[in-house]
């Protein structure tokens, strides 16, 4: 059993090691959605509810795994439970706000294949977290996503109007700020202790 | 005007060939970085996810392209996960099996593979419409090329940061190693570092192309 | 005016569809099952191998192992089959069937992620023998050196965990000291430009050794009926 409190396991997963600056893990929309403030913060909101909800199911699907014996399983379940809860969300968000549900267009699927998603499912599974960790820890990703989403997307929309090299123009440069980020979170190692 | 066009290679190693460099998954296509970027730190470590990838790909096209006409167009993509994500499971277990310790430093960006989205997207763009053996072709140029890729970050950010390539020292003891290559932000400069290169080697050629044209056309 | 009539278009057929994910999924659950089944006892094989190993560097002069869990509230009784999530206590013992001490795990957060080790105890000399990192994620260069740096493992080759009169407390809590300032055998010296790596061995350890030493010292008996 992991006996990390709960503010420190949601300042891990927010700050210290934000999974998109430190893992690289939903890069996709990161490089697709950022480049408009306005999307990417709803981006943000709607991977964060995705996650928190995955994340509830995979602690429930990892407990039944275990006493049913069946270890193996436990990939091919997250995957489909997050498939399920993101076909469950897209139908929510259209009937419940059709403007929103336009504006995330294309990148309300892609969400799917979102491996930060994944990640808080086996990283929480793999670290022994309680229920209450989990949830927490979900949280955390999902704020830490969103906040390096509306970085991102805030830098980008400086950039537009700056002059920059032909050849970097693009995910090079995306990249380039993407590692800048990085090293300034960095800063916040140390804090979870 | 016509019938200058030069003659096609032959289909086969073309379907290789063009996932190298043309169609690079990962420098050309920007597809499919996200679950193994983290595991770029060392050469060893992208070599082995770079191989764990190549093989689910493989596998995972070999049995959609044979199933394609099974499947209805309906739950192509149900189906498509869920092949992807058993040929995952079994690179984990396989892995666990041949080296705990490569085990560990993958960790479990190793199921993570199943989100990649290089697989799926070949799945449905090559797999199921076209034949077992250039699905296969199709499959191992792609993964080669995403291999080929990942370890060029691994060995680059090994070797600067920390004097290593495959554990081995390269440097002498005085090298002071850049620790910021092996932190993620390295990650980052260098897939843009390898990004660069290749933009500015098409934008060569593309130029060279375009004056070759011009002046065929004069 | 009208056009032609719009065609409904007909609803797809239901039977290929469960047909293809039943017919698939059963090949699939076949695949993963029978690697499953093939790989592992390879890995189980693996893992006790690394974990005899860990053991053995910690406990030096130790050549075989038994593994017990603890009790409750009470002692330690030999493990058979699945842990349950009950602490593991390991028993070195040497090539004549004496014990040589006992080895448990402590993790703790360090600087960038959490530290898992496993130590060794001596009941003879009552301290900490030799530590070994199993996982960590410390800054490179750096956090990482607790598991490299010489002058760093030395300090862990005796380091005092002494209990009081009556065996209830550690005498001397574990601490860690900038590099060069140790004065006492409970001091841990730090790694110069990783301070607070060191730290949360230090930390890890205290706590450790405080909630369990005590209770591993009055039930040494325990431990000796594996040999």
């Amino acid at each position: 059993m992991n006996e990390a409190p709960l503010w420190s396991v949601f300042i891990n997963a927010c700050l210290i090691n934000n999974f998109v600056l430190a893992y690289f893990l939903g890069i996709c929309p990161f490089l697709g959605v950022s480049s408009k403030l306005a999307t990417a913060s709803r981006m943000g909101v709607a991977v964060t509810f995705v996650m928190v909800v995955s994340s509830i199911c995979a602690y429930g699907i990892h407990r039944a795994l275990i006493a049913l014996d069946a270890p193996y399983l436990q990939l091919i379940s997250f995957i489909a439970v997050i498939a399920s809860t993101v076909q469950v969300v897209e139908m929510f968000i259209k009937k419940v706000s059709p403007a929103l549900f336009r504006s995330l267009g294309i990148f309300l699927p892609l969400i799917t294949t979102n491996c930060a998603i994944l990640g808080v499912a086996l990283f929480q599974t793999n670290k022994g977290y309680g229920f209450a960790q989990c949830l927490v820890y979900a949280l955390g990703a999902g704020a830490g996503f969103s906040l390096a989403l509306m970085l991102m997307a805030g830098l980008r929309e400086k950039l537009e109007l700056s002059r920059v090299p032909e050849v970097t123009k693009g995910t090079a440069l995306s990249l380039i700020l993407a590692g800048i980020l990085s090293l300034g979170f960095m800063g916040f190692a140390g804090l979870g202790g | 005007m016509a019938g200058t066009l030069p003659p096609e290679a032959p289909l086969g190693t073309d379907e290789f060939l063009k996932g190298l460099w043309r169609e690079n998954p990962v420098f050309v296509q920007v597809l499919g970085m996200c679950p193994a970027l983290a595991v770029s730190n060392s050469a060893r470590n992208a070599l082995a996810m770079g191989l764990a990838t190549l093989f689910v790909l493989l596998m995972s096209n070999l049995v959609i392209s044979s199933l394609r006409r099974f499947v209805p167009r309906e739950v192509r993509i149900a189906t498509y996960i869920l092949v992807i994500a058993t040929f995952v499971t079994v690179v984990d277990y396989v892995i666990q099996a041949i080296s705990l310790d490569l085990h560990k430093a993958l960790g479990a960006f190793i199921s993570l593979i199943v989100v990649n989205c290089l697989i799926l997207g070949r799945a449905e763009a090559f797999a199921s419409k076209h034949p077992l053996g250039q699905s296969a072709l199709d499959a191992l140029g792609m993964g080669v090329g995403f291999t080929a890729a990942l370890f060029s970050l691994g060995a680059v950010r090994e070797i600067l940061g920390n004097g290593t390539l495959f554990g081995l020292s390269l440097f002498h003891e005085g090298f002071q190693p850049w620790v910021v290559m092996i932190l993620p932000s390295g990650g980052f400069f260098t897939l843009a570092g390898w990004l660069l290169v290749f933009n500015v080697a098409r934008e060569r050629r593309t130029r060279v192309a375009a004056t070759g044209t011009a002046e065929a056309a004069s | 005016m009208t056009g032609a009539p719009v065609l409904e278009a007909a609803p797809p057929p239901v039977w290929p569809m469960y047909r293809a994910l039943v017919g698939v999924g059963l090949l699939c659950g076949l695949l993963i099952v029978s690697v499953f089944e093939l790989t592992r006892p390879v890995i189980e094989r693996n893992r006790a191998e690394a974990l005899r190993r860990a053991i053995f560097e910690v406990l030096p002069g130790s050549e075989s192992v038994a593994t017990f869990r603890a009790l409750g509230d009470a002692g330690f009784e030999p493990l058979a089959g699945e842990p349950g999530g009950a602490r593991l206590v390991h028993a070195g013992f040497d090539s004549d069937g004496h014990l040589v001490g006992v080895a448990l795990e402590a993790s703790g957060m360090g600087y960038q992620d959490v530290i898992r080790l496993l130590y060794g105890y001596s009941f003879e000399r009552e301290a900490v023998i030799g530590i070994r990192v199993l996982e960590s994620r410390e800054t490179p260069g750096l956090g990482d050196k607790i598991e490299t740096d010489p002058d760093f493992l030395a300090n862990f080759e005796s380091l005092d965990v002494s209990l009081d009169a009556e065996g209830a407390r550690i005498l001397h809590p574990i601490e860690a000291v900038k590099r060069g300032a140790k004065e006492h055998p409970w001091q841990i010296d730090g790694i110069t430009g990783a301070t607070i790596s060191s730290a949360a061995i230090a930390d890890m350890l205290r706590r450790s050794t405080a909630t369990w030493i005590s209770r591993i010292h009055r039930n040494r008996a325990d431990f000796q009926r594996g040999a």
